[in-house]
């Protein structure tokens, strides 16, 4: 039971300080300019604002901001996995601050659907039993996410209800707060997967590379991965942000990049075993750009594993932090691969995102970054252990 | 507890693991979906690539029928001239050239119409894809339509179509799909779809789709060159015009693909030539995708019994944790 120690070393703690600085100021601008594009989107439509056309339908505002971003947002996911299902408390430290961050992930890449949704006034639809269409991957996605979100919420409201002093409601609440953790494991695994599988019935649309009856089992491991490594992100970034000693986490750190090196072996064992199976290995070769791009993918797995594998490097938040962006990089470029690069409808049709679309993107994130921000200087988030100095 | 998490692990997530690999692998025969088939009294079309003269007749038909506006891609603002199927067109004919396109229908020196449109899958991915039901087939026409009331517009159709049929208006802020949806509303007074009703050499034909099964034996068995008689408007209509038959090639375009479709076509190119998607399935990517679906969620059992599992060692989990916290506060 030793590992409890840290657990009682590290109670969570708001870390305090001012809200107005250079980069929130930075962010907010971000934001604001996100905001005028998206009034345009709904004046005049999304042909105004984006390039998406009819053989490239989902741009970045459905790729990046809703597949990869809820990737990035599967800190809480992987944490609660490992901690509460795996019944492992040397991370139960970190699981708040993990929380936090898919908590704002989750909750905006939800709002951004709307943005993209071209009659998003009827999104209730996706809720309401009369228009329900269970075999559609994307209603299992869409009312996942959604479940999601409010799971989230409510796994989160210990931290508000500590904050104000509701001490009845917070006992009442963590008494079946465990059900909601079981629905914060389950729902995440279900439409993470169902992110590949919304690609099977494209068929012949995407290329063979990535085309597999696996996508499901694909994107839930790269899921889990980015769980891990944002964690890594986040923990690095909050201890240079707020100039925090992070001592204390980094053995959890270590053990996360053990996890994550495994856990990338079995997708890259899986991945080039259900090429061989269906003999498309040589388009791994003779396949142009797709080629190139599935390249920079293999790799950007294979560094965090070839990196992680050695005990030395995990112990090294040098190493650590390279490892987990590359894998990071590698999951989004999968996904952005599988549904982008690997879209397949003619000589005739391109895709790039404009420049407001991409701004409209970087605001969501500013948004998202800003507003971890702000939490966690105002509530009890972090471990609290002491800053350095100042601030 | 050791023992316990390693039983939890085997019990629950291994039990996920196995109905995942059986869904992603298909081999739960119990739960497989196959294709839908063709209803008893389904309506269809008969495209005869080879009668077309590309007048467009059905192009405009159908603008009119449906009050879809023009559109204009010379820059003259003379006529409406769509490039393909888009957001204010339901139907277009292509057209294929080949070298001094002196012979029609032939893919060498030649040249031949295609009218691109909704094939009316028999079993249609649209469908199959729309989370909530703004694409239905019709039980007993199979005419497959779009109800923008329902619509939310999160365009899985158009990514999902294999046939790049459906398309989205991206240039209004209160936008839909466009597709053609078999002029349902002529249908429910009695009439037959525009386009076919105002083609002249009945190029696109309408029928039952048995009828259409044995019109396309009829003209598969002519010999080329020889004079036939060709029915225009609906297979049965008696108007009929003789001209001799042309050299089909052998597929059948619809039959099989994806399951049949409703739409059919006939043609004396290659269908590639004209840039439709050849060598598809007869297992409806409809079907892979549900069968999927259902093997993971169906009667939502299998993620009833991974909740259970998890709810198990949640609790246990949360319990030891915060017990040790509460104590130490």
């Amino acid at each position: 039971m030793n590992n409890r120690s840290s657990v009682r070393a590290m109670p969570s703690r708001p870390v305090g300080g001012r809200l107005v600085g250079l980069f929130t100021v930075a962010l907010s601008a971000l934001v604001g300019v996100a905001v005028y594009f998206i009034y345009q989107r709904f004046v005049y439509g999304l042909g105004a604002v984006t390039n998406i056309n009819n053989a490239y339908t989902w741009g970045i505002w459905v790729v990046w901001d809703v597949v990869i971003a809820t990737g990035f947002a599967c800190g809480g996911y992987a944490m609660a996995f490992v901690t509460y299902i795996l019944n492992r408390g040397e991370y139960h430290p970190l699981v708040r601050s993990a929380l936090t961050a898919s908590l704002f992930g989750y909750t905006l890449g939800g709002l951004s659907v709307l943005i993209d949704l071209g009659r998003y006034w009827n999104f209730w639809h996706i809720l309401s039993p009369a228009y329900f269409n269970t075999g559609s991957v994307m209603f299992e996605v869409a009312a996942c996410i959604t479940l999601y979100i409010l799971v989230l919420w409510i796994e989160f409201s210990p931290v508000a209800l500590e904050h104000y002093g509701f001490k009845r409601t917070n006992k009442a609440l963590n008494s079946v707060l465990f059900l909601f953790i079981a629905l914060g494991v389950l729902l995440p695994s279900m439409h993470q997967s169902s992110l590949g599988s919304l690609l099977v019935v494209m068929g012949f649309h995407i290329h063979p590379l990535w085309q597999t009856p696996l996508l499901p089992v694909l994107f839930l491991l790269t899921a889990l991965c980015m769980g891990f490594a944002v964690v890594i992100l986040e923990v690095t970034l909050a201890a240079v942000g707020f100039k925090r000693d992070i001592h204390a986490e980094l053995p959890i750190l270590s053990k996360l990049g053990q996890i994550i090196a495994l856990v990338l072996v079995v997708f890259l064992a899986l991945r080039f075993g259900d090429l061989a199976w269906r003999n498309a290995l040589e388009s791994v070769f003779n396949s142009g750009i797709r080629s190139v791009m599935f390249g920079i993918e293999t790799l950007l797995f294979a560094y965090p594993v070839w990196v992680l594998a050695q005990p030395g490097n995990r112990a090294r938040l040098s190493k650590l932090f390279p490892a987990a962006f590359s894998m990071l990089a590698g999951a989004s470029l999968y996904r952005i691969d599988a549904f982008l690069v690997a879209n397949e409808r003619g000589p005739a049709w391109h895709y790039f995102p404009s420049a407001p679309e991409i701004l409209v993107t970087t605001g969501v994130i500013a948004l998202e970054v800003l507003a971890y921000i702000v939490f966690v200087k105002k509530f009890p988030i972090l471990p609290g252990h002491p800053a350095v100095q100042g601030r | 507890m050791t023992v316990n998490r390693r039983d939890f692990l085997r019990g629950g997530l291994g039990g996920a693991a196995a109905v995942t690999a059986c869904a992603t692998l298909g081999v739960d025969p119990a739960e497989a979906r196959g294709n839908l088939t063709v209803p008893e009294n389904a309506i269809g079309f008969l495209y005869d690539s080879t009668l077309c003269i590309g007048c467009k007749a059905c192009q405009s038909a159908c603008k009119t029928a449906n009050e879809l506006p023009f559109e204009d891609n010379t820059g003259t603002g003379l006529w409406d001239t769509p490039l393909d199927l888009s957001g204010k067109t339901y139907t277009v004919i292509k057209m294929y050239q080949n070298g001094t396109s002196e012979h029609k229908d032939k893919a060498v020196d030649g040249f031949a119409h295609l009218k691109r449109q909704c094939l009316h899958c028999i079993d249609p991915s649209c469908v199959s894809v729309c989370p909530v039901q703004a694409m239905r087939k019709d039980p007993v026409t199979g005419v497959v339509s779009y109800d923008a009331d329902a619509c939310i517009g999160c365009r899985y159709c158009v990514a999902g179509c294999p046939f790049g049929v459906p398309q989205f208006q991206y240039d209004t802020p209160f936008p839909r799909i466009a597709k053609c949806q078999f002029c349902k509303h002529i249908l429910a007074k009695g009439g037959i779809p525009a386009c076919a009703q105002h083609c002249p050499t009945g190029a696109t034909l309408f029928g039952s789709y048995k009828a259409l099964t044995a019109e396309i034996e009829r003209r598969k068995a002519m010999k080329p060159g020889q004079p036939n008689l060709f029915p225009r408007r609906t297979v049965d209509s008696g108007d009929t015009h003789e001209r001799p038959a042309a050299e089909y090639t052998e597929q059948v375009y619809g039959d099989k693909e994806m399951g049949g479709t409703q739409v059919r076509y006939l043609a004396g190119v290659p269908f590639d030539k004209f840039g439709m998607p050849v060598g598809l399935p007869e297992r409806s990517y409809a079907s892979v995708s549900e069968t999927m679906q259902h093997s993971l969620y169906g009667g939502l059992i299998a993620p009833a019994i991974v909740l259970a599992g998890l709810a198990a060692a949640a609790w246990r989990g949360a319990r030891e944790l915060h017990h040790d916290e509460d104590g130490h506060e």
